[in-house]
């Protein structure tokens, strides 16, 4: 730090972890690969992507903040509604207006109730927000005459993204649609996190009563987060839904907001790129296994994941880095390889 | 010289072994079949009955038809729409599926409808009843049942048989408002009177709090559709309740009654009339050989799921006889058209125009017979359509 005399002590910190690193470059270059090397499975490559963007919503809340929610589907599922009710209306056709509108939707609920939520403990914040995640999904199953009720809202189309790409049978729009989308938002929480308010967030998340002692407004700034991570999820929602042109039920399912939790537990919360990775270990373990065995999968799944958690995230990464590492090694560069971003563990 | 009789020898070779490879080529040609039906979840005992059946059939029956080799493609969908969507796409994009087949529940139907429009594939549903779904896409045929086949002859037969005042309990989404329309609509135009209408949420339903109503109420007989697999749910806490002591009757489709566990429900289902489309006492040969195969097989009895997806395998393999192999989704659709046939249900045919299927209902009454609880058929109505069409 003593080489940045220049900046201020917090944003010299700020610039510091927020470098952006080769690590990071790989991974979205990745990103880009897989559009040319699997270019016969854009469908799952889709729903990685907007399962990636619903993590990141997770991580920023869970994460940083340390909010745990078991009802993060209210917001994915406000926004799945949301988008395909425009689209089916006619309100707004156009996709990316409609994703605005369907993200602001979420985020007046998800400020609504964050009020309920900052309330209490880890448990009472389990119960609140598994409440309201059931309490929108008996709401869409009554009101049937809008939402379809059990039968989903169907039978609507989405129009052409920004009326030029058309979504096509091979869900080539769709996934270029989201990854797009995906970055977009992730560059935007990446600045969001790496600022003094991230940091604030983490020194809430680290010790409430020190933060508040220190004089930051712990209440307001969880508002804020939380309104922003339920925008982000009503984006992923309604990219689900525009991506298959449907919206059921089971968009507010207790199943999706605790697949969520297990996503980040595969890919470590905090750091971002946590729930990118493990929505893409997710499905692809999903897709491997139910293809393999279509009657038992749910086994083999559960069991892989208890072996993660109990095999622990950081041995893993460990042994992923053996060989990268040796390579660096032999090239003379053993320094500054700091793991994807980890928190704050730079040499 | 010698060369010379090598390289031809060599080149004959090569000939006899390129023209019995593109021989074998056009002999093994395959029929892929997408079949996505739920095998994790509430609905799994569908998806296991139809995977069940269709291998049997294919065992049965040989893998090849037409000179094409069959071969399907098992998804689970967990009776998600979001899911059958994606599968559905995958398997037409990436596995050049010529039919998709199963849906375990009409919303899986409904997502996989636009596909089979775009595509140009034929859809057998083998399962889900709601009346509209063949209305979705031209290219759907369907080897199941509509509620409202057997709602309206149940209404007509209450009417008939005293019974003035029903309660009924529904399960709330499609096929449970088909299943409750139809039914009021004959039983009310017959004289008959509802007294109360409850609608149970279709997952995980606690009928407990309803059926409290229902007795209160007091109805002659109750109007029930769950579906298969919640019957048995369903009987145990009538049971519970006593509802089976204070002589109210259970009427409905014969969802609720499910061979599949029928047999669990215990003494308090003896009596139950139901009108369906199988059972598995159905007095038949064909149906004897089908359910003593399954039961080999499987170690258990087949229920209404398993003979939808027996008569839907059945349908392609004969639609493939007639076209010749050829599986575009046009010449599969002609061949369906108005193909009769005799299934375990009984002799069965799809509707020319509509593209549903069209069959026998019968009424039967839980008995004991041996020991083990059947539905026991003692009317049957002929060729029934689904009166969703009809209608228009």
């Amino acid at each position: 730090m003593s080489d940045m005399t220049t900046l201020s002590p917090v944003a010299a910190s700020t610039a510091r972890i927020g470098r952006w690193r080769w690590q990071e470059t790989a991974f979205w270059l990745l990103v880009v690969a897989s559009y040319f090397l699997f270019s016969d499975r854009y469908l799952i490559l889709t729903e990685i992507a907007w399962l990636a963007l619903f993590a990141l919503s997770l991580d920023l809340i869970l994460g940083y903040a340390g909010i745990v929610s078991l009802g993060h589907a209210a917001f994915f599922g406000v926004g799945a509604y949301g988008v395909g009710l425009l689209a089916k209306h006619g309100i707004i056709e156009e996709p990316v207006l409609a994703l605005l509108a369907a993200g602001l939707m979420a985020m007046a609920l998800g400020f609504v109730t964050s009020f309920l939520v900052i309330r209490g403990t880890d448990l009472s914040r389990l119960m609140v927000t598994l409440g309201i995640a059931l309490l929108l999904r008996e709401l869409a199953n009554r009101f049937s005459d809008i939402t379809g009720g059990f039968d989903g809202l169907q039978g609507f189309t989405i129009a052409p993204v920004l009326g030029l790409f058309e979504f096509d049978i091979f869900g080539r729009t769709g996934f270029v649609y989201c990854t797009v989308v995906l970055f977009v938002l992730f560059l935007a929480a990446r600045r969001l996190v790496n600022s003094p308010f991230g940091l604030s967030l983490r020194a809430i998340h680290n010790n409430r009563l020190r933060a508040e002692a220190v004089g930051i407004p712990v209440d307001r700034r969880l508002i804020a987060v939380y309104t922003v991570s339920a925008f982000y999820a009503g984006v992923a929602g309604a990219l689900f839904t525009q991506t298959t042109a449907l919206a059921s039920l089971d968009v507010f399912a207790f199943e999706r907001s605790a697949d969520l939790l297990l996503i980040l537990v595969i890919g470590g919360g905090g750091y971002l790129y946590g729930g990118l990775i493990g929505a893409v270990v997710f499905k692809i373990l999903q897709e491997i296994f139910s293809s393999i065995t279509p009657q038992y999968w749910l086994f083999w799944i559960g069991l892989v994941f208890v072996v993660i958690v109990l095999v622990g995230r950081e041995r893993m990464r460990r042994w992923a880095r053996v060989a990268p590492d040796f390579l660096l090694r032999r090239l003379g560069l053993s320094r500054g390889v700091g793991g994807g971003g980890s928190r704050g563990g730079e040499p | 010289m010698s060369v010379e009789r090598r390289v031809l020898l060599r080149a004959a070779v090569c000939a006899v072994a390129v023209g019995a490879f593109a021989g074998m080529a056009s002999a093994q040609e395959t029929v892929k079949i997408g079949l996505i039906v739920p095998m994790t979840g509430g609905q799994a005992s569908t998806g296991k009955q139809i995977d069940n059946a269709v291998k049997l059939y294919m065992q049965q029956h040989g893998d090849t038809v037409a000179g094409k080799k069959i071969e399907v493609i098992l998804k689970d969908d967990a009776a998600l729409p979001d899911n059958t969507k994606r599968l559905a796409q995958e398997l037409i994009v990436n596995d050049k599926v010529s039919v998709i087949a199963g849906f375990g529940v009409t919303p899986a139907a409904f997502a996989a409808a636009p596909l089979a429009t775009q595509a140009k594939v034929l859809q057998i549903v083998m399962a889900a009843g709601t009346s509209i779904i063949t209305e979705r896409s031209p290219y759907i045929t369907r080897t199941s049942f509509t509620l409202g086949q057997s709602s309206i002859i149940i209404g007509d037969w209450a009417v008939k048989n005293g019974i003035k005042k029903v309660a009924t309990l529904t399960s709330d989404y499609a096929p449970g408002h088909d299943a409750l329309k139809f039914f009021k609509d004959h039983f009310v135009a017959g004289g008959g009177q509802i007294v109360e209408e409850v609608k149970v949420p279709l997952a995980n339903p606690d009928f407990a709090p309803f059926l409290q109503r229902m007795k209160d109420s007091k109805p002659d007989a109750m109007f029930v559709f769950v579906p298969a697999g919640q019957g048995g749910n369903f009987m145990k806490q009538y049971a519970e309740r006593g509802l089976d002591k204070s002589g109210i009757k259970v009427i409905g489709p014969g969802d609720v009654m499910d061979d599949d566990l029928l047999n669990g429900m215990g003494d308090s289902a003896l009596g139950a009339v139901t009108a369906h489309m199988y059972s598995a006492a159905h007095p038949s040969q064909i149906n004897k050989d089908f359910v003593a195969a399954y039961k080999k097989a499987y170690g258990q009895r087949p229920g209404f799921m398993a003979v939808g997806g027996y008569d839907g395998i059945h349908l392609l393999y004969e639609a493939l006889k007639k076209t010749g192999g050829k599986a575009d989704g046009d010449s599969l659709i002609a061949a369906v058209k108005g193909m009769a046939w005799e299934s375990p249900r009984g002799p069965i045919s799809i509707d020319p125009e509509t593209r549903d299927i069209v069959q026998n209902i019968y009424i039967r009454e839980v008995k004991k017979v041996d020991g083990e609880l059947y539905n026991v058929e003692f009317a049957t109505f002929e060729a029934v359509k689904d009166p969703g069409k009809t209608k228009k």
